[in-house]
């Protein structure tokens, strides 16, 4: 187990490295003349250009550059956002908290409510309740994200009033909403695998061997079934949280919530490079962080496997 | 129910040997098992529905004059929010275009976009995945890694930064389809390059790959000849679905600002033009994000339904 966690730290410093990298290069590519932009349309004295130049080492290739960007990174330091000079790191403080929250309340109501329409659909297979989970999920996967937030926005918060409509000033309920929007299309995923997952483990010889033995069915379903048919959902589970802690651009951009996607969307928008590469890189550790942690679960999960 | 038994035994199985082309020929009962899915698939009402509704779609795009008489360009300020009516079935949005026309010539954009994105990462995929698979070792590890690197970018973020690249003359962003395109295709490719790679790990152990090796069969033909026909499926069924989510994809983009912008026509052009006006009148909305949905939903059922008939342990 121990080693078999030490090759996986170790394969995720090349994946770590390249995304990074690859995204290092294509914000230094897309934003063009750095001191320039910092001036605008007037001319750029060339005392300053120089200094500038020799200081964030404008003139040296691209993986020279990198280099220095990782050397701060391992010590901590994120850079500084190139609009308004915040430290990189304080943004993220400040932006993380708010996107947990979010995810937090939409991982909790897709796994609930996912699981819970997913095992009943499966257990019930072609019937009524089947075909209505079918159905509601198949519609919440079909329309957009963006659709559905608006319309929740207009419906739900602007006209029946009963969320606030956009901001963060309302503690947990305006953090309710966007949460929900957001867990909503996992949630979908989540039932449709829960309900295929249940109806083949269904048909297992152990549940008949349990049936035979006279078990009774709430725990050939609770106990028997159930720990089996989860190991897909908690694989999704967990690289759907990855996902959900990555923060969400579209959401967060509708319901105003500033968090880690409104930072990134904004970084993208005002070509704040430094803040944008930030972000990402934060991304990418969560993400790889929860591949892992996921691998790791299935082991707990499902006894036959086994890590060296 | 076709029958089981013959589902074991494909023809390219059978193709292993060489005396295989004129065994296939003989008038015989048995079906292939593409045969059967085709069969099988017919008399799915789910799939005939499906594939029902692209077609119409597909007509649309090639041939939107067809449809909607209006001209989707011809806006007057005048009809500006008008509810839908024998004139201009699905109203006038904020400018006073007619919607019906607008989605009508919308679908060409959308549906063009989707496709090519679909095909062209299909194409990366399945060309990465085979190598990976079929050669594994050094090959695949480094493959993999480079598959890990691409997944590690988070969709929007890679999608946004690719597009901002795509620039006019004078800086500005371009806002044809071709940004759109690029990005979708770089960033679409991973997972169905993964299954690819799995299915061919899983094929090239086929005891009819063996035979055709010890036959001498080379590497060429191994690959394309055995492995890849049959390694195809669950990359056709995940590229299947994936064409809806790529279209719904479109328009997120076009609705954070940076994907097709006007004068092109797209559903997500629309929907994104009509979010500032949601609370006076919703048809402008309702109609292209009822399009972008129906036609997701077709293209998921027609990916089950096809995973469903090519998949024999379902049976």
């Amino acid at each position: 187990m121990g080693r078999y966690v030490l090759r996986r730290l170790l394969q995720m410093v090349p994946v770590i490295i390249g995304t990074t990298f690859l995204v290092f290069a294509l914000v230094t590519e897309m934003g063009g003349d750095p001191v320039q932009n910092l001036y605008g349309e007037r001319p750029v004295p060339e005392s300053i250009r120089v200094a500038l130049t020799a200081q964030y080492h404008l003139d040296d290739p691209l993986p020279v550059r990198y280099g220095y960007y990782v050397s701060g990174l391992l010590q901590g330091d994120f850079g500084t956002s190139l609009s308004g000079s915040r430290p990189i790191s304080e943004m993220i403080a400040d932006a993380w908290p708010e996107t947990l929250k979010v995810a937090g309340i939409a991982f909790v109501f897709e796994m609930v409510v996912g699981v819970a329409a997913g095992v009943l659909a499966g257990m019930r297979r072609g019937k009524f309740l089947d075909n209505l989970v079918l159905l509601s999920t198949l519609t919440v996967i079909a329309v957009p994200i963006f659709v559905l937030g608006q319309t929740a926005q207009i419906f739900l918060g602007v006209k029946a009033g009963i969320f606030p409509v956009s901001g963060t000033n309302e503690g947990f309920m305006s953090y309710l909403l966007p949460g929900l929007v957001l867990g909503s299309v996992s949630l979908a995923y989540i039932a449709r695998l829960a309900r295929a997952s249940v109806a083949e483990n269904l048909r297992m010889d152990y549940v008949r061997t349990a049936k035979a033995k006279g078990l009774s069915p709430t725990r050939i379903t609770g106990v028997h079934v159930l720990r089996n048919s989860l190991i897909p959902v908690v694989t999704f589970l967990g690289a759907d949280l990855g996902t959900l802690m990555g923060g969400a651009i579209v959401t967060e951009r509708i319901f105003n919530i500033p968090g880690v996607g409104y930072n990134l969307f904004k970084a993208i928008q005002i070509e704040d490079g430094p803040a944008l590469v930030g972000f990402v890189t934060l991304l990418v550790l969560v993400y790889v962080v929860m591949a892992l942690v996921v691998d790791l679960l299935y082991a707990v999960l499902d006894p036959r496997i086994r890590y060296a | 129910m076709p029958d089981v038994t013959n589902t074991a035994v494909t023809p390219e199985a059978a193709a292993a040997t060489p005396a295989a082309p004129q065994l296939s020929k003989k008038p015989e009962k048995s079906r292939s098992l593409l045969q059967d899915a085709v069969r099988d698939l017919v008399r799915r009402p789910l799939f005939l529905i499906a594939s029902g509704i692209i077609f119409v779609l597909l007509l649309m795009a090639a041939f939107p004059t067809f449809f909607a008489s209006a001209d989707p360009q011809l806006c007057e300020l005048s009809r500006s929010l008008q509810k839908p009516s024998a004139d201009a079935w699905f109203g006038y949005d904020a400018r006073g275009c007619d919607v019906y026309a607008r989605t009508i010539h919308g679908a060409r954009t959308s549906i063009t976009v989707g496709v090519l994105a679909t095909v062209g990462s299909a194409l990366i995929a399945l060309l990465l995945g085979l190598v990976a698979g079929f050669y594994g070792r050094w090959v695949d590890a480094l493959i993999s890694r480079g598959i890990d690197i691409v997944m590690g970018i988070p969709f929007l973020v890679g999608a946004i930064v690719i597009l901002n690249t795509f620039r006019d003359d004078d800086g500005f962003r371009t806002g044809g389809i071709w940004g759109v395109l690029t990005a979708l295709t770089v960033l679409g490719w991973m997972s169905m390059a993964r299954i690819m790679r799995s299915t061919v790990i899983q094929t090239k152990q086929a005891d009819y790959v063996t035979a055709a090796r010890s036959l001498g069969a080379s590497t060429g033909r191994l690959m394309f000849r055995h492995v890849l026909p049959n390694a195809l499926t669950p990359l056709i069924v995940l590229a299947t679905i994936s064409l809806g989510v790529i279209i719904s994809v479109e328009a997120t983009l076009s609705f954070l600002g940076v994907g097709i912008q006007e004068p092109t026509i797209s559903w997500g052009v629309m929907i994104n033009q009509s979010l500032g006006r949601i609370r006076e009148a919703l048809h402008p909305l309702l109609f292209p994000a009822g399009f972008v949905s129906v036609t997701v939903l077709a293209f998921i059922m027609l990916g089950d339904a096809v995973r469903d008939a090519l998949d024999p342990k379902l049976r």
